[in-house]
């Protein structure tokens, strides 16, 4: 299959700027700057179906048409935070095809009407940072980007700005806050950052992978791009495989592929030929669909489908577990994850992954009774329906699911 | 006017403003949603999640935007999950469920939550009676942790956040309404959290810790026992505290307080304050009070108390009786009328005040308010007057301060003005040099010293702050005294008398003229015509002299060598002090924590204190010895009712008319609500059962015609070579006889200090931190050298009552 | 003082925000502050704190937060090993053990010369290629994938090289 998204994989030297226009880049950025407007931009992309790569999977044209036009001026920023256990997708774009990453952005841009672009960077980052802004000053350099682009009266920057360790702040509100120097802290929604973002104007958020489908969606069409995919799920993904597997990697496909093409043809099946004993199709954040019937591998992967198997598709970050693995030990790891990463603002997440990894950590030990799994069941319950943001709620599938799902681990761990 | 909205909250219909949250509207609805972290004063901040509920919306059909109707009522959709109450704000036909097992589950869950984290040391809590997590605890929480206790965490119990404030980093729930008041309401971002997740701290970095004169206010919204003042911390619980309205005697905002009283050992079983708390006036210091306010009481109870009247008997001051003493004095005055001289300081009651200047005025004397600032004449032509309140300032009003530092000299002012400012009101701020409130100022202007009343002249002649003032529909001046005298400061006031006069406005709520005035009462005094003297010194030469309220042998050598040339001194006062001690007659006044009386606020607010404390020996209020010395003049004063004083003076004086006590103890319903039942709401200030003062009338509000004189310029003196301009600054904390007897506070007095440009400092080849000598007509001082950019070379800033007497302009030397 | 020392940076910083966000500038400044002792100390954050019209208390509360700034001077490198659960199923933490064996040092711990210390972090967005773990240093962040404990000794060895 031809990429879409992962088109360095094809096309050598596409992060170079000469062969990317030479591929027909940016002149779906020069058409839209010259010869839509706006609105039109925003309607394209809302009529291709595109759906937020982020995680929450919301409608990408839908967000941009919640811009408050009565505000200005309009930011749009970049979630190039990349910080979910098991995702690494966003950094293989930014590596590999930055020019169409970033021509997405500035379609954006132009959609949204916002004349300066951020690229929030995890700090790990560094590198991507630097190339990227070499990147920048290309474009600046050849006119794509600057003041009165193509002799029209629109004007654009792109800078990035790098995050300096905190998970939390791949959620949009905190990466605001940091992004505008504080403590990565969630902010109270509503508003939400299209009414009041950076600087307390209207503020796009989206998704590397998001942005990196726009210029193929602006150039081939909306129903080119819908033609790939599902319908609840149009276009394609860039699932990060990762885990028990024998060929862990980022595997673009269309959305609705099963997980059993995914493990198994692409992934090249469980190490050591085990069997798949667990799937966390959302990184650390997953509830863990037990595969106790291989007819669960044949389960297409889009939002509804991994629904039904009551987890979600979340950013696609799909981790095998295979049967070598315990449960009490995999949720000590994501528990205390989510304890680490917690940015301590609301109760039931500071308390409650504090007390749960706790408890994982004693039942990981051997040092918990039966009634310590029941408890930590009952804590992580207590904790949902109940936090500011949906970190502290993410920290809470795994064990939730496990312990529901896979209860033996639990008591051949426990003393009797 | 704001939109209304109509909402139910637990099946009662209320109608609120818009953009109130749900849990402030249900506290109008008298239904208590228990927080942590909201507070009524500051943003929403939805941290805490204890106010979770269930929140119902009215449907709208997509297509038409009409409310889906079912049984003839809009039919109500309810989110799956509980809502914060904090972060909602109503809206029209929200359904909020407060009593539902499933918000009873939530509540139980947080508290849990919190719990786990919590010491439960409340036995040892100094919160513990007044604490929101054991209120709330006890109403909603759970039976028992099931958090293993030996997996507690121990944390520090006793961090100084600076040497005010500790922080019991185990009892802190982590609310951020400490962080969150610094930030917001005090602008002073002196407190932050340090690291996250459960190992999230309060901390400060300032220098000194916790750098900010509001810092007391976080330990009154702490809903636990994480903040406390190194005053009160282990002094006594909550519940054997006895209480008593009153009025804080610091400075001209007269902030509305508490003290808190009980008998202790160390006294001898004697009743004594143990702290002071605000107390509620929306109108003047809301919930809130600085911290000079609330630890510089302890004079009051201090051992230099004096008990008895002296009298001075070969050389020697020796006990005396009251009959004695004030027949001794009325004798003295009465000897020749012209030599007959009162000088009293904004220290006094009105009825104090009102006494004195009535003995003044029927024994021919003089009556002199104790004060380098003047212009308080025009303050009661054109001051602010009858329904005057900063919190209904904004959009349309413009607020002019100069040559005041409001943070040092009135900070619950300076708190009102960035409020204001950021509601919309426009903010000028003159001064020379920098101070606090220009990060808040529309405009800043600057000026040089010497040059205030001509700027203030010129501000409306096409200048772009002018035009803005101009152009609005309030205006309101604050003038201060900073690098004035009494010429100097009463030709500023005269200058802005004129702006606000001439451009109408004047005579109208929240217009007028205010004065930053040195002391608590000193508006008062200038209503009953009390004035200011230049040249004091020469004024009391060879008088009799009645100094009442004043130190003025401490504060300056030239007084101290004019008094010894007096013909007679009696001094009335709570304290000994140095005046005292070369009077002749020393006659023991009552603190005001001992009696009843009232004081007029800069803001031309009358207000009521309340007697709290037993009387300290055979001391009586000022206004009773006043009126036994008068009787012994043969002069017939009031000498044992305040009130009965108090209506006299309303009688008499015309911007008191109407005033009666029954009066200023009237208080109206306020919000937020606080000091009720739920603490955990507006925090521990006191509720106002006792009056909220009421305004004097201004000459202009009554209609009568006002006419500013010309104004007088002042002239510099000029700074010859290798001299400086030394010219006086105010600060809060300083040396004087109140602040001086609250120990807490004596590493924020510092020591004197002088502060000169770094080019200046160079030039004079003196480094910051030196200490130097500074001389001038005469006197000399040592003090410390400190720096700032911010004014011109051959300028000297010397702080007032820092051990340097300064009263107005004048040249110096400094030497190393 | 920073923008004494890096006046160009500095510059380049500060033009990226608007007036009214110029407190974006800190993470960025703070970064810059920490490039060449791998700590940020007292002096450094006073000054950003002046540069940006904050205080330093609210600098202090960033530093923090975050995980890649540091308040403490520690090993002149530091090597921080993804343990995180994509990693571990790829067996990060028999890495880890063996690299802390062979330094002779635990997680946590900076190694007797001063040039490593090892830290054990959460996920780097690099799952695919456990054992991996990033450098942290004069030089910048890197990333270094498909690690074996012998590639490290050599790495750690060149890593004192320049430390020396
Ligand atoms: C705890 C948490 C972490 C998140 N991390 C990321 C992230 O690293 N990258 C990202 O793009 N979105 C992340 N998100 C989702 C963002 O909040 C946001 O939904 C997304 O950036 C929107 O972009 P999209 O619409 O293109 O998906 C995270 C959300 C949460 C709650
Ligand atoms: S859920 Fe966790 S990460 Fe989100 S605001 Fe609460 S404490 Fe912070
Ligand atoms: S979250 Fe609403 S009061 Fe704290």
């Amino acid at each position: 299959m031809t990429h879409i998204l992962l088109r360095h994989r094809e096309i050598p030297d596409i992060n170079q700027l000469s062969v990317y226009i030479k591929n027909g880049g940016l002149a779906a950025f020069k058409n839209a700057v010259t010869k839509m407007k706006p609105n039109e931009v925003t309607d394209v992309v809302k009529n291709s179906g595109l759906r937020g790569r982020g995680g929450a999977g919301f409608p990408t044209g839908m967000k941009w048409s919640f811009i408050d036009n009565k505000n200005w001026p309009h930011y749009i920023v970049a979630n190039a935070d990349e910080s979910e256990p098991g995702t690494f997708k966003d950094r293989e774009i930014m590596e590999g095809n930055p020019f169409q990453f970033l021509e997405g952005l500035m379609i954006g841009s132009y959609a949204v009407g916002a004349n300066a672009a951020y690229i929030y960077l995890r700090g790990e980052f560094w590198e991507i940072a630097e190339a990227l802004d070499a990147k920048i000053a290309e474009l600046e350099e050849d006119g794509y980007l600057g003041d009165t682009l193509f002799g029209t009266d629109y004007s654009l920057r792109i800078y990035t700005h790098l995050g300096a360790g905190a998970y939390i702040c791949g959620e949009e509100t905190a990466l605001l806050e940091s992004l505008e120097g504080k403590r990565g802290q969630p902010r109270v929604r509503p508003p939400f950052p299209p009414a009041v973002g950076l600087y307390n104007k209207p503020t796009i958020i989206n998704n590397v992978e998001t942005f990196t489908n726009v210029p193929m969606i602006m150039t081939n069409g909306a129903e080119w791009y819908k033609s790939m995919g599902t319908a609840d799920a149009p276009g394609v993904k860039i699932f990060s495989l990762s885990g028990r597997v024998r060929k862990p990697g980022n595997y673009e496909l269309p959305l609705g592929t099963t997980f059993r093409e995914l493990i198994y043809t692409h992934g090249g099946g469980v190490q050591e030929s085990r069997k798949v004993r667990a799937i966390m199709p959302a990184g650390a954040s997953s509830s863990l669909i037990l595969v106790d019937d291989d007819n669960i591998l044949d389960t297409q992967m889009d939002y509804l489908e991994v629904r039904k198997l009551k987890s979600e598709l979340g950013s696609a970050s799909v981790i095998i577990v295979d049967d070598t693995v315990s449960m009490d030990w995999l949720i000590n790891k994501t528990v205390h994850f989510f304890q680490h990463e917690s940015c301590g603002k609301c109760t039931p997440c500071r308390e409650g992954t504090y007390w749960m990894s706790h408890l994982t950590e004693r039942i990981h030990s051997g040092q918990a009774g039966k009634a310590d799994v029941d408890l930590l069941l009952n804590v992580a319950k207590q904790m949902q329906g109940k936090c500011l943001c949906a970190l502290g709620e993410f920290s809470t599938m795994a064990v939730v699911s496990s312990i529901e799902r896979f209860r033996e681990d639990f008591d051949n761990v426990v003393k009797a | 006017m704001t939109k209304q909205v109509t909402l139910t909250i637990d099946g009662k219909q209320v109608t609120v403003q818009e953009g109130t949250a749900v849990v402030d509207a249900a506290k109008l609805a008298g239904v208590d949603i228990p927080v942590f972290c909201h507070h009524p004063k500051l943003e929403p901040a939805g941290m805490c999640r204890m106010c979770l509920v269930e929140i119902g919306r009215p449907m709208r059909d997509r297509a038409t935007g009409q409310f889906v109707m079912e049984n003839g009522a809009p039919k109500i959709q309810f989110m799956p999950k509980l809502e914060t109450a904090c972060t909602n704000k109503v809206e029209e036909g929200l359904v909020v469920v407060t009593q539902s097992a499933k918000v009873a589950e939530g509540k139980n869950s947080i508290l849990e939550f919190l719990l786990t984290s919590h010491p439960l040391d409340c036995p040892v809590c100094d919160k513990g009676g007044e604490c929101a997590l054991q209120d709330l605890t006890m109403a909603h929480g759970p039976g028992k942790s099931r958090f293993i206790y030996d997996e507690k965490r121990h944390l520090a119990k006793q961090k100084p956040l600076g040497e005010l404030i500790f922080l019991d980093q185990e009892r802190c729930i982590q609310c951020a309404r400490c962080i969150r008041f610094q930030d917001e309401i005090a602008g002073d971002a002196v407190l932050e959290f340090d690291k996250r997740e459960r190992s999230m701290q309060i901390v400060s970095r300032s220098d000194p810790g916790f750098d900010s004169v509001f810092s007391g206010n976080t330990t009154d919204i702490c809903p636990v026992g994480a903040l406390t003042t190194v005053d009160f911390r282990f002094g006594a619980r909550p519940w054997e505290l006895g209480a008593q309205a009153s009025i804080c005697a610091q400075c001209p905002v007269g902030c509305n307080i508490t003290l808190n009283t009980r008998r202790e050992a160390k006294t001898d079983g004697e009743i004594v304050v143990k702290r002071v708390m605000p107390r509620q006036n929306e109108e003047v210091n809301e919930i809130w009070m600085c911290d000079k306010g609330r630890f510089a009481y302890h004079y009051a109870g201090s051992k230099k108390r004096l008990a008895k009247p002296l009298v001075r008997k070969d050389k020697k001051l020796a006990r005396s009786s009251w009959d004695a003493a004030t027949k001794l004095a009325a004798e003295n005055f009465a000897k020749d009328k012209k030599d007959f001289v009162i000088l009293a300081s904004g220290r006094l009651s009105n009825e104090d005040l009102f006494n004195l200047k009535s003995l003044a005025d029927h024994a021919g004397g003089k009556a002199y308010l104790y004060s380098h600032m003047a212009g308080g004449e025009l303050t009661s032509l054109v001051g602010v007057g009858a329904g005057t309140n900063f919190a209904a300032m904004g959009a349309g009003t413009t607020i002019l301060v100069v040559a005041s530092d409001l943070y040092q000299e009135a900070p619950i002012w300076y708190l009102r003005v960035k409020q204001a400012k950021e509601r919309g009101a426009t903010l000028i701020v003159m001064n020379p040099r920098e101070t606090k409130l220009d990060r808040f100022a529309s405009f800043k202007v600057r000026y040089e010293y010497g040059e205030e009343a001509r700027t203030v002249h010129d501000l409306t002649k096409k200048s772009k702050e002018g035009d803005a003032l101009l152009k609005s529909e309030n205006v309101v001046i604050l003038y201060g005294s900073e690098g004035l005298g009494v010429l100097g400061s009463q030709s500023l006031a005269t200058a802005c008398a004129k702006l606000l006069n001439e451009n109408g406005f004047t005579g109208k709520p929240n217009n007028g003229l205010i004065g930053v005035w040195e002391r608590a009462n000193d508006q008062g005094a200038w209503e009953m015509g009390f004035t200011v003297e230049e040249d004091l010194a020469k004024a009391l030469k060879g008088k009799a002299v009645y100094i009442v309220g004043a130190d003025p042998v401490n504060d300056d050598p030239k007084l101290a060598k004019a008094l010894e040339g007096a013909a007679f001194v009696a001094v009335q006062d709570v304290m000994e002090t140095a005046t005292t001690e070369i009077a002749d007659v020393v006659l023991p006044a009552q603190a005001f924590t001992e009696r009843e009386g009232t004081l007029t606020s800069g803001e031309r607010r009358a207000q009521r204190f309340y007697p709290t404390v037993p009387v300290t020996g055979e001391s009586k209020p000022d206004f009773a010895i006043t009126a036994q010395i008068a009787r012994n003049m043969g002069v017939i004063l009031e000498g044992t009712s305040a009130s009965v004083v108090f209506d006299l003076l309303a009688e008499t004086v015309k911007s008191f008319e109407g005033l009666t006590y029954a009066k200023l103890a009237e208080v109206r319903e306020q919000f937020p609500i606080v000091g009720r039942g739920d603490m955990y709401y507006g925090g521990t200030t006191y509720e106002n059962k006792k009056g909220l003062g009421a305004h004097l009338s201004a000459a202009a509000t009554r209609g009568e015609k006002v006419s500013i004189p010309r104004v007088q310029r002042e002239p510099v003196p000029h700074p010859k070579d290798k001299e400086l301009l030394a010219v006086p600054v105010n600060k809060l904390y300083d040396r004087g006889t109140t602040v001086m007897t609250a120990e807490l506070l004596h590493q924020r007095i510092g020591e004197a200090s002088v502060s000169l440009h770094p080019d200046a400092a160079e030039k004079l080849g003196v480094r910051a931190g030196q200490t130097v000598n500074v001389s001038f007509n005469g006197t000399s001082g040592q003090a410390v050298v400190k720096l700032d950019t911010s004014i011109a070379e051959d300028i000297a800033l010397v702080p007032r009552s820092m051990g340097i007497a300064i009263r107005e302009p004048v040249a110096v030397k400094v030497k190393a | 003082m920073l923008s004494k020392k890096y006046p160009k940076e500095v510059k380049q910083i500060l033009s990226k925000y608007p007036p009214e966000g110029r407190r974006s500038a800190l993470m960025p400044l703070l970064f810059l502050a920490q490039r060449e002792e791998g700590y940020i100390n007292k002096a450094a954050m006073q000054d950003i704190a002046e540069m940006l019209d904050i205080t330093e208390t609210e600098v202090a509360g960033v530093v923090g937060f975050y995980t890649l700034y540091h308040e403490q001077k520690e090993g002149k490198h530091r090597i921080q090993v993804c343990t995180d659960l994509p990693c571990a199923l790829r067996g990060a933490d028999k890495f880890m053990d063996d690299l802390c064996g062979n330094l002779g040092i635990k997680v946590g711990e900076t190694t007797p010369d001063g040039a490593v210390t090892i830290e054990a972090v959460t996920c780097l967005a690099a799952c695919d290629k456990a054992p991996m773990f990033q450098t942290q240093g004069p030089e910048g962040i890197k990333y270094h994938e498909n690690m074996t404990v012998e590639k490290t000794l050599e790495l750690v060895e060149g890593l004192r090289k320049n430390t020396a």
